[in-house]
């Protein structure tokens, strides 16, 4: 996972409210067996619509993602963070996030970022009045700045430290295979095997 | 959590969540969430590939092939014959390699124990009170009705199950879900569950595992309490769970993977143990009465935007909240409806019977108790939520029922749930659906879904308007 310390860009005003997964990355994209090309994909259905706020140039290259709450609510489709940071967000802002949405992202290096409703609202019209405007993602010190407004967030410090190091869960687990061992050797006996 | 956290949680009585949760932490660590083993590993072909590519790339194997079970679900046509869809095709034959290459069962396309992932678990007696159950898909939480803790993973954390058969987590908060009174007649699990997501909004469950709790609940058969845990994450939540009782243990007695004999009393002792102390303390609680309850429908684009049948559609006016305005706005011009139609004139074109939330025998067996001897008016689909439910149905007799209606009897399958394989709806078209999502295009792009019971959904069948049975 690519590691994420700070991040200045630019952003991306996303102005409604329950932004489900199937929006984000629709279910026929999900047939891919590979993990690229997913950001041809993400808000297909909306992309259509010339008026979506990522047709419109005035945002594009943008970074960071402003959205409106409960942002990646639904499927577990990681589709969806794929998509995303494909096609070149590195994070997303949002008063709130689906649970699995959250935890998916912090896998990858994506990071979500919870504002309160008012600051998200602030940031998405700062950013219509001026889609150069530059924010910044500070994971280090926790806070997002932009103009004169420096909002902190909060992030519990094992999951910081992981997106900040870049570290593979998978690794940090095994670590600790000795405990797993153990702790296998004591379930209770009737739980089921597949085989 | 730390020292003081544990004696308090000692002396104050615990949770369902947290007995289930403590039996399954590995390791705890100051300042890192817990290692949290895994009993069972559910995959299907959709968000699977990926993973099993990691562990290649890795050069890591599976950790528990016997603690893991793979079905397809997903892309599979309901009508016999090939996949037609190359890509699908692909995706299936992909599983197919994986599952041999790092020896895991596999339940494929015409096999008589394939199915809806979160069906067959169940229907195998794999899934028992106490366990911990993850899967590649948000609606694991269907898992929790026996008493479990189920929930969804992404890709990233199925491949860390395979490598390791745990997750790190930290334990979500727990809430309260009392449902008082009983359930009038001709009310369902559907209805129930659509009708708490509608109070407490698709974030409301956020952070938490809710425990539904009370007589309402007490009073559902194993089929309906996996249909209101199923649709836990409608609600924002990721796990939903019912503390298991004798109608659970009925269900699971003599299953193909249920304990025998002192295994079984051994079991049924400990699972009677899984029960919220009394003393114990939720972090919230929410309040429904269902002796007030009517049957449910959805008019808008998510799971949240329900109202009894006997309404109209709301105006975007009457909603306070900006947002809330903002979203029912968007919502009735995506599905073309009018505020102030009752939601009774609203003419559907195709009706779905299946999927994980509603897709088992009892829902089955509702459905043809509507449609005997009657005449559908719309496209109707029945899709049996497993090959073994499907053979339960016909042994039952129930596709005769559907077929002299007029429906059409499929094979087994996630269908028109999500519309990877070939059963979608075109845009424009309207369905009334007994799955768990309304989003745009969830079931074809344009396309417009009403989620309903399936009591409401045959009888819509027959009307092809949204109508109760009480209706006909």
């Amino acid at each position: 996972m690519e590691a994420f310390t700070t991040h200045t860009g630019t952003a991306v005003p996303l102005r409604r409210s329950n932004v489900d997964t199937d929006q984000i990355i629709p279910a026929v994209w999900l047939k891919q067996v590979s993990r690229t090309g997913f950001e041809k994909g993400l808000f297909a259905a909306w992309r259509e619509d010339p008026t979506f706020v990522l047709n419109d140039p005035a945002y594009e290259g943008g970074t960071i993602l402003v959205s409106g709450p409960d942002f990646g609510t639904g499927s577990s489709r990681e589709h969806a963070v794929w998509a995303l940071q494909q096609y070149g967000f590195r994070v997303v802002i949002a008063a709130r996030f689906g649970d699995i949405f959250r935890n998916n992202s912090t896998k990858m290096g994506l990071l979500p970022v919870v504002l309160p409703a008012e600051k998200v609202e602030g940031l998405q019209a700062a950013v219509e009045a001026d889609p150069k405007l530059e924010v910044t993602v500070d994971l280090a010190v926790r806070q997002v700045r932009w103009a004169d407004e420096v909002v902190p967030f909060e992030i519990d410090d094992y999951t910081r430290w992981r997106l900040m190091e870049g570290l593979d869960d998978i690794g940090l687990t095994l670590r600790h295979a000795d405990d797993i061992t153990a702790y296998e050797n004591g379930r209770q006996p009737w739980l089921p095997t597949t085989v | 959590m730390g020292s003081i956290a544990h004696q308090q949680e000692e002396i104050m009585g615990r949770t369902l969540a947290e007995k289930v949760w403590e039996q399954h932490v590995v390791r705890r660590a100051e300042g890192e969430p817990d290692l949290l083993y895994i009993d069972l590993h559910l995959i299907h072909e959709v968000t699977s590939p990926q993973a099993f590519d990691g562990l290649r790339l890795a050069g890591r194997k599976v950790r528990r092939p016997d603690l893991t079970i793979a079905t397809e679900d997903h892309n599979v046509p309901t009508v016999l014959g090939p996949i037609a869809d190359p890509v699908s095709k692909t995706q299936v034959e992909t599983l197919r390699k994986n599952a041999a290459e790092f020896g895991i069962r596999l339940h494929p396309m015409g096999d008589a124990g394939q199915g809806v992932v979160h069906i067959i678990g169940p229907q195998f007696g794999l899934t028992q009170p106490g366990m911990t159950i993850v899967c590649g898909d948000s609606h694991t939480s269907t898992h929790g009705a026996f008493g479990g803790i189920a929930f969804g993973i992404g890709t990233s954390e199925v491949e860390h199950v395979l490598a390791t058969q745990t997750l790190p987590a930290y334990r979500p908060k727990t809430m309260a879900i009392e449902v008082s009174g009983e359930l009038p007649v001709g009310v369902t699990a559907k209805d129930l569950i659509l009708a708490i997501i509608a109070k407490i909004g698709t974030g409301g469950g956020q952070g938490y595992i809710v425990e539904y709790r009370g007589e309402a609940v007490r009073k559902l058969s194993m089929e309906g309490r996996m249909t209101i845990c199923n649709m836990s994450i409608e609600a924002g939540a990721r796990a939903g769970m019912i503390a298991p009782d004798e109608t659970t243990f009925a269900y699971l007695k003599g299953r193909p993977h249920a304990p025998e004999g002192e295994a079984w009393d051994q079991a049924v002792e400990y699972w009677k143990s899984l029960r919220t102390d009394d003393d114990a303390v939720f972090d919230k609680v929410v309040e429904i009465d269902a002796s007030t309850l009517t049957p449910y429908v959805t008019w808008g684009t998510n799971p949240g935007q329900g109202l009894p049948l006997g309404e109209t559609v709301p105006s975007p006016e009457s909603f306070d909240d900006p947002v809330a305005r903002a979203a029912a706005e968007r919502a009735l011009e995506y599905m073309g409806l009018t505020a102030g139609t009752p939601l009774r004139e609203i003419e559907v074109d195709t009706v779905f019977v299946g999927s994980c939330t509603n897709g088992r025998i009892e829902d089955l067996r509702s459905a043809a108790e509507i449609l005997r001897g009657r005449q559908v008016r719309t496209r109707t689909l029945i899709v049996p939520g497993s090959m073994m439910v499907k053979r339960q149905a016909e042994q039952e007799g129930l596709h005769e029922v559907f077929k002299a209606a007029g429906a059409e009897w499929r094979e087994a399958g996630c269908s028109m749930c999500l519309g990877m394989n070939p059963d979608t709806l075109k845009p424009g078209e309207r369905s009334a659906s007994t799955s768990n999502r309304n989003f745009e295009g969830r079931q074809g792009k344009g396309g417009r879904t009403h989620l309903v019971s399936p009591q409401v959904a045959a009888a819509t069948a027959v009307t092809g308007r949204l109508t109760a049975p009480a209706d006909l």
